[in-house]
């Protein structure tokens, strides 16, 4: 045992550290946040192929198809969240620190949705001119995005943490949380398209903020409870 | 860690797997002091036992655990990241507990034979020297509690007796240490076997 006395850090300082450590590792695999961003441009590439380059019609869709690829890259990269820690029992540690859970698992949430669902937010501008959306209204697709891949990075480590034991999860992952992507994707969608056609897309920003102020409150408590039960199965 | 009473008291713990009973009514109590060896042939439950006591196992037994201390549980997996450097593994795993200076993270890292290969990326270490990695904890670590499953893997002969001695060490100064391991300890003399059909021998 030690003889010198350390006073143990608080919780801010370990979930800080802890989203540090995450951050470096996706920076010292960069394919992890290559993946996502590479899977969004290629999926809307696809689209002026298979629709046509018709700029009215790409404008018309744009919001919903932005959207839904923003989604399934989500949806992507999900499985991921503790698979490694599971694997190299990092997770058994995470468990048995003495700082609380809910934040450990928010920590880890945080770090996914900055390496994915922010990362396509700021860029997608960039898609959004490619699929002929009107400018006044990327503004919103960023917010939109922005609050919204937040509500679905929450809601994803719901199905990572309850699959991460099991071998090939990320079937089940789709079907266990797709259903509670869909609200996200309804109004994610419709606050762009009242942005397109000049109406305020606030009413609809600020259901998605209040969906994020839910996921955030509960999302970390199902986290915590489907990494118990998946660690001790 | 308090004064004298238990660190860690069984009560009545059983448990089944798979419709195989692996241990009934298993009581005992972890004092200050105690080295004790799990004992028991592979399959036994000594990995469920030592889950269960680290409050990491939380289902599927009956029975009732106190601990009355903070523990420190390292278990099969070295919970090494291979993209970390062995240095950010272990000032990250005790970040947790307590802060430490790059100073004590290096000489925790030297004691177990791992001066020179700080600030090498883990996955060029070898299996053994992730375990290293892990089994620094150890030395920094001042919880009084130690749960450690088979500590002894992948690790040399040299390894094993500068182990050995840092369990005394620790029993010695007041902690205790709960292990498994196939591995008969030198300290012979001092280790308390427990056996999961007969529990803790005197």
């Amino acid at each position: 045992m030690s003889t010198a006395e350390h006073a143990a850090p608080g919780t801010p300082a370990y979930c800080l550290g802890l989203l540090r450590r995450q951050l470096t590792l996706a920076a010292r695999r960069p394919v992890d946040i290559g993946n996502p961003l590479l899977f969004f441009a290629m999926v809307v590439a696809l689209f002026p192929l298979g629709l046509g380059p018709a700029p009215d019609k790409l404008a018309s869709f744009a919001p919903g198809i932005l959207w839904i690829i923003a989604l399934l890259s989500s949806l992507l990269t999900s499985d991921t969240v503790f698979r490694s820690d599971f694997e190299d029992g990092s997770l058994e540690q995470l468990l048995l620190a003495p700082q609380p859970l809910y934040m450990s698992v928010l920590s880890y949430i945080v770090a996914h949705w900055l390496i994915t669902g922010c990362l396509l937010a700021l860029i997608s501008p960039l898609f959004a001119v490619m699929l002929k959306l009107p400018g006044a209204a990327i503004g919103t697709l960023m917010a939109s995005l922005l609050i919204g891949t937040a509500v679905l990075s929450l809601v994803g480590g719901i199905g990572a943490a309850l699959t991460v034991g099991l071998q090939r999860g990320g079937m089940l992952i789709s079907l266990l949380i797709l259903p509670f992507y869909m609200p996200v994707l309804i109004f994610g969608t419709a606050a762009v398209q009242n942005a397109v056609i000049g109406v305020p897309a606030g009413p609809y920003l600020a259901i998605l903020g209040a969906m994020l102020c839910l996921a955030i409150a509960l999302a970390p408590l199902a986290i915590a409870a489907g990494l118990r039960i998946s660690v001790d199965a | 860690m308090p004064g004298g009473g238990p660190l860690l008291a069984v009560h009545q713990l059983c448990l089944e797997r798979g419709g195989r009973e692996l241990f009934q009514q298993l009581s005992f109590d972890i004092l200050p002091g105690q080295l004790v060896q799990i004992e028991g042939a592979n399959g036994a439950g000594k990995t469920s036992l030592l889950r269960i006591l680290s409050g990491l196992s939380r289902y599927g037994f009956s029975g009732r655990v106190e601990r009355h201390t903070p523990l420190l549980y390292l278990g099969h997996q070295p919970a090494v990241k291979s993209l970390l450097t062995p240095r950010e593994n272990l000032a990250w795993h005790v970040a947790g507990e307590a802060h430490f200076s790059n100073a004590q993270i290096e000489q925790a890292l030297a004691s177990v034979g791992l001066y020179g290969y700080e600030d090498v990326p883990s996955n060029t270490l070898s299996a053994g020297q992730h375990r290293r990695v892990n089994l620094a904890r150890l030395y920094l670590s001042q919880c009084p509690l130690w749960l450690l499953d088979e500590p002894f893997t992948a690790i040399d002969k040299s390894g094993v007796a500068e182990l050995e001695k840092l369990m005394l060490r620790h029993v010695d100064g007041g902690g205790a240490v709960v292990l498994t391991s196939h591995q008969l300890l030198h300290a012979g003399d001092r280790v308390q076997m427990l056996k999961l059909d007969e529990g803790l021998m005197a």
